[in-house]
């Protein structure tokens, strides 16, 4: 997103008020007036908060980076990171192979109607997430669910998809379910641009299908594919919907401290622990950050070698 | 700008039909269709049926429009309430969001002015904030000012869109000709004018667009009602079927999965039918978006 900033400076034209105010302002202000309000304003408070800690005695006291120790120090906080991490390397990567390959075999040209492929892919994207995870959660369901029904006629626990070994990977699969064609319609915009003489001199260099795949297709889904895996790897961090909706069906496999996110829920709505909450919210945005920048610098060096 | 699809080379290097790809694909769709099946299919069922038949064969009666009714009758009949403050919360956020972004991202792209690349800057780096992260923060701050347990609370969170900025100042950049804001200025008309009679026309395909996301957006948002709203009467859908889901199990249980399926199944139906109808919208909204 670095080009996109760069370019910003292309034509417009330089207009000026009677007051002397720029009327871009103008344009911009009512967006700046809410934009301040729900995201820098929240952010700088919780910064704020994340200094502080409740005192026994007479309201909060400044603590300086005491909370920040203590998320560093806390085990509860990094098993959750560490379940997300976990949850990071194996449901991204699946997600965007299915989506890769979907949106490959679709721009192929080797499919009957494939814009019926396109369509049902990326049905999962206008469900809810919501919903997603209560069809999922009734579908694992080993009373009465799918799966309890492939085990009674199976006659064993084969499928235990809400035990605790089994649940991060459960709601692995219900992420691939939602985004996997919401990506697969990102790739497939990229190889739409990609312009029709290229693929007429590869073919005329006798470049099969897979030749051209590995040298027109997939060098030019490089920027989807880092936008893709960065928003993917956001989401990971901040995994919060669906453990929580899951517990109540899995009560045992989730814990109050399952990700990140569902720790700082619980630590503000269970604990009213509002400070060290808002000291791990920050943690958890920074780590992200972090991660995304560090992917978007080997995503863009490739793009320079 | 890649408003329209691009549907070229179709006809030059288009080989037979593969039938691995046709199965793979197959594949990948019936994975996809399973879940809606199941809802579709469960949702005829009766409660006992849910409970005794299979979960992809039809059970014992076709109960749907008896469901139907009693989602909508169901403890005085608040899904009804909950369905309007969810249409409620998307127009107004969406609506104002669309509309907020298409100012910005319009005078970003087309005026000069000091601080502009600085405000697009800031802007464009709240992209990749994710609204969780921000969800929690925002509370401990509405909290404190009293905006907690309030429309508000849901409304002003998502009024402001990041990404539907970027995609509008791309789209403006293109779409709407210098030459002709040059023309509208020479005849004496004011730049607010101009944008509303000249310019809006000609940014229509991206604002159904941004339009379109933030609906999505809106419609399936969880998390922010979750900790904005306690009283159930403001309670968006999504809200409401989860906490519908949370009273059927537990020791206390009032279990209602048929009413859940049948509630879930009717609160898809709306935006699947948006997505059907506005696929040249979002096709090219994430071209514009992704490709950069």
């Amino acid at each position: 997103m670095a080009a996109v900033v760069a370019s910003v400076s292309k034509t417009p034209t330089r207009t000026r008020r009677r007051l002397g105010i720029p009327i871009g302002w103008g344009f911009v202000t009512p967006f700046l007036v809410f934009f301040v309000i729900a995201i820098l304003a929240p952010v700088v408070y919780a910064i704020y908060l994340s200094l502080f800690r409740e005192q026994i005695v007479g309201g909060s006291g400044f603590v300086g980076f005491d909370n920040y120790v203590r998320a560093f120090t806390d085990p509860e906080f990094w098993a959750g990171v560490g379940r997300v991490i976990a949850f990071m390397i194996v449901q991204v990567p699946i997600m965007l192979a299915f989506s890769l390959i979907a949106a490959l075999a679709i721009d192929s040209g080797r499919l009957r109607a494939p814009g019926f492929y396109r369509i049902l892919l990326f049905l999962p994207y206008a469900v809810p997430g919501v919903v997603a995870v209560l069809i999922w959660g009734f579908i694992y369901g080993p009373r009465f669910g799918l799966v309890g029904s492939i085990n009674n006629f199976l006659g064993a626990q084969i499928f235990t998809p809400l035990t605790p070994d089994w649940v991060l990977a459960s709601i692995a699969n219900i992420s691939v379910w939602e985004f996997a064609g919401y990506n697969m319609v990102i790739f497939y915009a990229a190889l739409r641009t990609v312009p029709s003489e290229l693929y007429e001199a590869a073919s005329l260099d006798g470049a099969g299908p897979l030749r051209t795949v590995m040298s027109i297709k997939l060098p030019a889904l490089r920027g989807a594919l880092v936008i893709t895996t960065i928003f993917s790897i956001i989401g990971s961090f901040q995994l919060f919907n669906e453990p929580n909706l899951l517990k109540p069906i899995a009560p045992n496999a989730i814990t109050s401290n399952f990700t990140p996110n569902l720790y700082a829920y619980t630590l503000s709505f269970a604990g009213q622990q509002y400070n060290y909450s808002a000291t791990i919210a920050i943690v958890m945005g920074l780590i992200t950050a972090i991660i995304a920048y560090v992917v978007q610098l080997r995503g863009t060096r490739k793009e320079l070698a | 700008m890649r408003a329209t699809p691009i549907e070229r080379r179709r006809s030059r290097l288009v080989p037979r039909s593969s039938i691995s790809l046709t199965i793979l694909m197959v594949v990948l769709v019936l994975y996809t269709l399973v879940p809606l099946a199941y809802l579709v299919i469960n949702s005829t069922k009766s409660q006992d049926d849910f409970f005794t038949s299979f979960g992809l064969s039809f059970g014992s009666s076709f109960n749907l429009f008896q469901n139907i009714g009693e989602v909508f009758s169901y403890n005085d009949g608040i899904y009804s309430r909950w369905f309007l403050n969810t249409i409620f919360y998307v127009v107004v956020s969406a609506g104002g969001a669309t509309i907020l972004a298409a100012l910005a991202g319009y005078g970003i792209a087309k005026f000069r002015f000091r601080g502009r690349n600085a405000v697009f800057a800031v802007v464009l780096g709240a992209v990749a904030i994710p609204g969780t992260a921000l969800a929690l923060p925002t509370f401990l701050l509405f909290s404190s000012i009293g905006l907690v347990n309030t429309p508000w609370a849901i409304i002003i969170p998502s009024l402001v869109s990041p990404f539907g900025l970027y995609l509008m100042w791309t789209y403006a950049t293109d779409a709407v000709p210098s030459e002709i804001l040059e023309a509208a200025r020479i005849d004496g008309a004011g730049e607010f004018r101009t944008f509303f009679t000249v310019s809006l026309r000609l940014l229509a395909p991206g604002l159904v667009t941004v339009l379109l996301f933030s609906i999505v957006t809106t419609w399936n948002n969880y998390f922010l009602p979750l900790i904005m709203l306690s009283d159930p009467k403001l309670y968006p859908l999504t809200l409401g079927l989860a906490q519908w889901n949370a009273q059927s199990t537990g020791t206390n249980a009032d279990p209602i999965q048929n009413l859940i399926i049948t509630g879930s199944l009717i609160a898809i139906i709306p935006l699947i039918a948006v997505f059907l109808f506005l696929q040249r919208y979002w096709q090219s909204g994430l071209a514009a978006g992704s490709v950069k």
